[in-house]
């Protein structure tokens, strides 16, 4: 998939408490955590944001907690894509496993400033960046993830393996 | 080549003789837990594939523990949705308040994980069950409604660290501090994606108490799980609580590590992470030395809210008061902790020194209810998370420490040790 918008940066460590803090989970809907999305790394993340933008962030992003409310909150407030250098592993199988599109690529964050306007297609890694002219390429998704994400995510998947037992 | 006991029990669950760093396997769970904030996804998405039954009734644990008791009407609604689906499944491992205590101190102490187990929790803390020589991981909400459905997941092998410890531990120090001073030393993604496993003397010394704080909080360096292999302890641990049998793994000599770390524990001081990530630990002599006044000390939670631990703050603060500007709020993991506790005078102790006692729930820990912070206030807590806004606002500030620093804390008013008692 190809998607175009422009960077919202955030630095190392983006914990699940900062994406969707606990104070809000006591709803699953996915519009009412839209809200409160990145609030506590930055309050004004959802009014400056606009739909299909792209989150860069540094190290470990999503670290925390298993709460699968913080990568719906990220796809429901319209962010397309997370470009980071690394994730924690819990919120990487769950970005997955519900279909938010999310990239590896640590040159790609250290050249990319907040504002600039990228151009990514996560299906071949390739970034581009508008505003300075440069191009990355993420790390390749592997394969299993490929599958799950061409099935439609997990839950497609178990359905798909389920028919076929 | 040799495997490593995380390698072993997911070989084992996978059918498999074998298995190496990188496989992507599915495997069998013993148990699929899930909480009242992460089951509520799970249980949509169940619905949501058309499933009708899940694959068994006696492997899915739902615990409300997070918002409950009930703290307000979205969180009760949250946790009918449990309530209704366990009715509806008939699931054995549902617990209502009042049975209900924080899920990770519950399903050992019930017996329904133990050795030799793989287990996948919605929870991150799930790893807290390696401490019985287990497999256990945390996932998402779409994992937990897979597994409900299919009784597998899929995983990818990971690498192990060896974390070496030796030596005598001096006094005030326990598990909590070990865990935190490896965080410290290795950061917050020192273990990502990676296996660890804690072995060495100090270990075979350390009770299962303390053994399941250091695993609980494997998540914190990013690993995927915390395990230390069965012993004599383990053993007697789980006879008479485990409802199936257990299977004893061990690493193999020549076993393939990532890294191998020794640590000399003579050398670890009471450890206190700072704000705002665990891995910002200082020793006690220092913390104390920065005279950081304290609003709320919280003796509790998945890392260490047992037994144990509530016996480690009652015997620092007992016959004392606590600051009268503290809020000391102390919560027994689970009934059976919490009647220990009334039992020995625990309790007593704790409300003799002004500070209070809740039922057992998450509470705090995540700044759900119970004792949340206003802005620009600080607490101490012997929980496992001190991220931005974890207790509560997203001006104040959490401390981490072991049970007894939190008790003499509470008394001090400011951070430090109860050698200044
Ligand atoms: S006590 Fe804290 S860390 Fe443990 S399960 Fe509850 S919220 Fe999570």
């Amino acid at each position: 998939m190809k998607f175009s918008g422009n960077v919202h940066k955030f630095g190392a460590d983006i914990d699940t408490d900062a994406i969707i803090p606990a104070r809000y989970l006591n709803t699953s809907d996915p519009a009412e955590l839209a809200k409160h999305c990145m609030e506590d790394a930055d309050p004004d993340f959802v009014s400056k944001m606009q739909n299909g933008d792209v989150i860069v962030a540094d190290k470990n992003f999503g670290c925390g907690s298993s709460r699968e409310h913080a990568p719906i909150a990220i796809k429901e407030a319209g962010v397309s894509c997370i470009i980071a250098k690394s994730y924690a592993r819990i919120f990487y199988r769950n970005s997955f496993n519900m279909g938010l599109p999310i990239l590896e690529c640590k040159g790609a964050v250290d050249g990319i400033s907040e504002g600039d306007k990228l151009e990514v297609d996560t299906d071949s890694g390739k970034i581009n960046n508008i505003t300075t002219g440069k191009s990355y390429q993420a790390q390749a998704i592997p394969p299993f993830m490929q599958e799950l994400i061409a099935a439609g995510g997990l839950m497609e998947y178990v359905k798909l393996r389920g028919a076929s037992a | 080549m040799g495997m490593t006991i995380t390698e072993k029990i997911l070989a084992a669950h996978a059918g498999l003789d074998e298995v190496r760093p990188g496989q992507l396997i599915n495997a069998k769970v013993d148990i699929a837990l899930g909480n009242d904030i992460t089951a509520p996804i799970a249980i949509r998405e169940f619905k949501k594939a058309g499933a009708t039954k899940v694959f068994d009734k006696d492997r899915v644990a739902l615990v409300p523990d997070h918002f409950a008791p009930n703290k307000d009407i979205d969180s009760a609604e949250q946790c009918k949705v449990l309530r209704e689906f366990a009715k509806e499944q008939n699931i054995t491992h549902y617990y209502e308040t009042g049975v209900m205590g924080v899920e990770h101190a519950l399903l050992p102490e019930q017996g329904v994980v133990t050795a030799g187990d793989l287990v996948i929790g919605a929870d991150s803390h799930t790893c807290t069950y390696g401490a019985l020589g287990a497999f256990s991981t945390g996932v998402g909400s779409t994992d937990l409604a897979a597994a409900m459905i299919t009784g597998e997941a899929w995983f990818k092998i990971p690498e192990t660290m060896k974390f070496v410890y030796n030596g005598k531990m001096g006094k005030w120090v326990g598990g909590k501090d070990l865990i935190l001073h490896t965080i410290g030393d290795i950061g917050v993604d020192g273990a990502l994606y990676r296996a660890m496993e804690f072995t060495g003397e100090t270990i075979d010394g350390l009770s299962m108490d303390g053994r399941f704080t250091m695993a609980n909080m494997a998540i914190e360096a990013g690993g995927k799980n915390g395990i230390i292999a069965a012993d004599d302890k383990t053993k007697a641990y789980i006879k008479g609580r485990a409802e199936r049998e257990a299977v004893f793994y061990y690493s193999d000599e020549d076993a393939k590590y990532f890294d191998v770390r020794e640590y000399d524990c003579s050398k670890i001081e009471p450890t206190i992470a700072f704000p705002h990530l665990p891995e910002n630990t200082k020793g006690i002599t220092e913390a104390s030395s920065l005279n950081i006044p304290v609003d709320q000390v919280f003796i509790g939670s998945c890392t260490n809210g047992r037994f144990e631990d509530l016996l480690e703050a009652a015997n620092v603060i007992k016959g004392k008061k606590v600051h009268p500007y503290v809020r000391t709020i102390v919560i027994p993991a689970t009934p059976e902790i919490y009647k220990q506790a009334m039992k020995e005078g625990l309790l007593e102790i704790f409300m003799d020194a002004n500070a209070t006692i809740s039922a057992p729930t998450c509470g705090p820990c995540l700044g759900g209810h119970m004792g949340i912070l206003a802005k620009g206030e600080r607490a101490i807590a012997t929980s496992n998370r001190n991220f931005k806004g974890r207790m509560g606002s997203p001006e104040s500030e959490v401390y981490l420490s072991n049970p007894a620093i939190a008790a003499a804390s509470a008394v001090l008013g400011r951070i430090g040790s109860p050698d200044e008692l």
